[in-house]
């Protein structure tokens, strides 16, 4: 299969194959944990709680007093990973032609040099993040295989990305191919993996803050 | 006089050249030796072999060529001879004696055959063989010339051929009739041609420079240029139209045009959200362009289909951008919508049956319990 075979394949059957599975997943697994269900808090709420959870979902994105001094990389490198994907997922021009072909929905894009240099920090925190993980004995401690594959894959789609605009390699379609059905891997392993957090951690948060709220204890 | 004069060339002695064959359609050596600069400079070769492109193309002599059309356009034939006024291009595919042109030559019928079966025979494996056209194997009887299957036509020419040029993508990758559901089963040249080298000469037509590139250098180094893994010309085909493109900075810099007509295509801007293919197409149109170095599609205002890339009729629309889905996916996301909520809620009982399952099997412990002895 050439290069351009392959691109063909990932734009067409491997899109719809990838999205599909995709969406039957995350529905799946949302209505999961929805049904699940809490036991009912029969206790009173100890303080007007209104908000808490919401709140939560923002708040538990900024470091406790002290956490960011005692786990610099841990925050830095998340927010610099986190905010340099999204820049580079969700503003870089042909990225959001896909969106549009997907949603139909647009929006302006950035130029290219910027959405390069939110991309290189990504790829540098994301590296910078796995030597952590690996130097630091509890964190090793807490990894499982689910933890090496999220990294995995969302690793490849930015290194195959970044070698498909840069060129790296001499046969540019066939990198940008891999690009395209490495994005899609991880769109068919995201509601299946650790991933997942991209919805779970809203439910999650809110959930935590609102019982939290309830109980007494501030958001 | 016949388009390429081949009426006029039966009657010239065996030492016509190009040379005379230039004088006579009014052509300047500094006309001509332009021409094999923009050769040798496409080879990145030195300027001292402008001289000895020049030589090697004007005494060349009676290298025998036979050109198969089996399911094509004539498109890749109107791209190297059609113009105002006869082309360096056109006169050396004249001169390399084309023995065997069925669009061109003046003879017909058996004549025509016999031109052929005895231009084979007197250059037995020298001859170049060219074709232009993909070859169904799907029925025999989907494309004939003179009775003969194109299979059985190919098969026979290229026995006793040198090499085998394949000019235009329906010959070097199946092309149109190849696309989808390929009704005829073509394939290209070089899955039928294993034992001889099989030049490809993609695009839709191929530009004339890149075709009589190919032949100038067998006629000057009496060897084929050098191929990539497609076989095709690497001086040519190396670069993608994209990286050669002078609406590249606006790529970079985020400037699209947004439809044909807008404020963007005036100002020349990128045509990537228009659907240009440029990214992923091999080619020198950015590089040599048409029509004497006038322009190319993409200078004209229309993005780059892709012609010189296998499958590019099944690439999804012409007008879509490379990132764009190339098949709709609503109505998979649709379905699999559904089936995750029916899936979701069967996981969502059968936890349910899980929890209450657990929640009879618990037993209470009693203090009793704690107390007795195993």
């Amino acid at each position: 299969m050439s290069g351009l075979e392959l691109l063909t394949w990932a734009r067409g059957p491997g899109l719809v194959l990838a999205v599909g599975i995709c969406i039957f997943g995350v529905i799946l697994r949302l209505i999961e944990i929805l049904a699940l269900g809490r036991q009912a808090d029969l206790a009173s709420p100890r303080q007007n709680s209104t908000g808490s959870g919401w709140r939560t979902i923002f708040t538990r994105s900024l470091p406790p007093p002290g956490m960011l001094r005692r786990a610099p990389l841990t925050y830095l490198g998340g927010y610099v990973f986190h905010i340099g994907m999204a820049i580079a997922v969700f503003f870089f021009v042909p990225h959001i032609e896909l969106f549009r072909g997907l949603l139909g929905l647009r929006w302006p894009g950035l130029p290219n040099p910027l959405v390069d240099i939110a991309s290189i920090a990504a790829i540098i925190a994301l590296l910078a993040l796995l030597v952590g993980r690996l130097v630091d004995p509890v964190k090793r401690l807490l990894t499982n295989a689910g933890d090496w594959l999220a990294w995995a894959l969302t690793f490849v789609p930015l290194i195959t990305g970044y070698s498909a605009y840069h060129h790296l390699f001499e046969n540019y379609t066939l990198t940008l191919a891999v690009h395209i059905v490495s994005v899609e891997l991880l769109l068919v392993l995201l509601p299946f993996s650790k991933l997942f957090h991209v919805f779970s951690l809203f439910i999650a948060r809110w959930y935590n803050g609102e019982i939290s709220g309830r109980k007494g204890v501030a958001s | 006089m016949s388009p390429l004069g081949l009426e006029e060339k039966m009657n010239r002695p065996a030492d016509n050249t190009l040379r005379i064959a230039l004088s006579d359609a009014g052509i300047s050596r500094r006309d001509f030796l332009g021409f094999c600069a923009t050769l040798a400079a496409a080879y990145a070769l030195p300027a001292s072999s402008v001289i000895v492109i020049a030589a090697a193309l004007e005494n060349a002599s009676r290298t025998s060529v036979i050109w198969l059309s089996f399911q094509e356009c004539t498109g890749c034939t109107e791209s190297l001879t059609r113009s105002h006024t006869p082309t360096i291009e056109g006169l050396i595919l004249e001169q390399v004696s084309l023995d065997y042109h069925h669009t061109l030559q003046a003879a017909s019928g058996e004549a025509a055959e016999r031109a052929r079966e005895e231009s084979m025979r007197a250059n037995a494996g020298k001859y170049l063989l060219v074709v232009d056209g993909s070859v169904p194997l799907g029925n025999p009887g989907y494309s004939t010339i003179a009775g003969v299957s194109n299979f059985d036509m190919l098969m026979e020419t290229a026995k006793g051929a040198a090499a085998v040029i394949a000019v235009g993508t329906c010959a070097a990758y199946g092309g149109l009739p190849a696309a989808q559901p390929n009704p005829t089963g073509a394939v290209p040249v070089s899955q039928l041609i294993k034992d001889k080298p099989v030049i490809n000469v993609p695009g839709c037509p191929p530009i004339p420079v890149v075709i009589t590139g190919v032949l100038a250098h067998f006629l000057t180094f009496g060897t084929l240029p050098e191929l990539d893994g497609r076989g095709r010309p690497t001086i040519f085909y190396g670069e993608s139209i994209h990286d050669r493109c002078y609406r590249r900075p606006s790529y970079d810099q985020g400037k699209f045009a947004e439809s044909f007509d807008d404020e963007g295509a005036r100002k020349g801007w990128c045509l990537f959200k228009l659907g240009c293919k440029g990214p992923v197409t091999h080619n020198a149109c950015a590089t040599t362009k048409w029509n004497n170095g006038v322009s190319f599609p993409i200078q004209s205002g229309h993005g780059c289909l892709g012609c010189a890339e296998p499958d590019f009729w099944d690439m999804g629309s012409f007008y879509k951008a490379l990132s764009m889905p190339a098949t709709p996916v609503r109505k998979a996301v649709a379905g699999a919508a559904a089936a995750g909520v029916g899936a979701g809620v069967a996981v969502a009982f059968a936890n349910r049956a899980k929890k209450a399952a657990a929640k009879a099997a618990h037993e209470t412990v009693k203090v009793e319990d704690l107390t007795k002895k195993p």
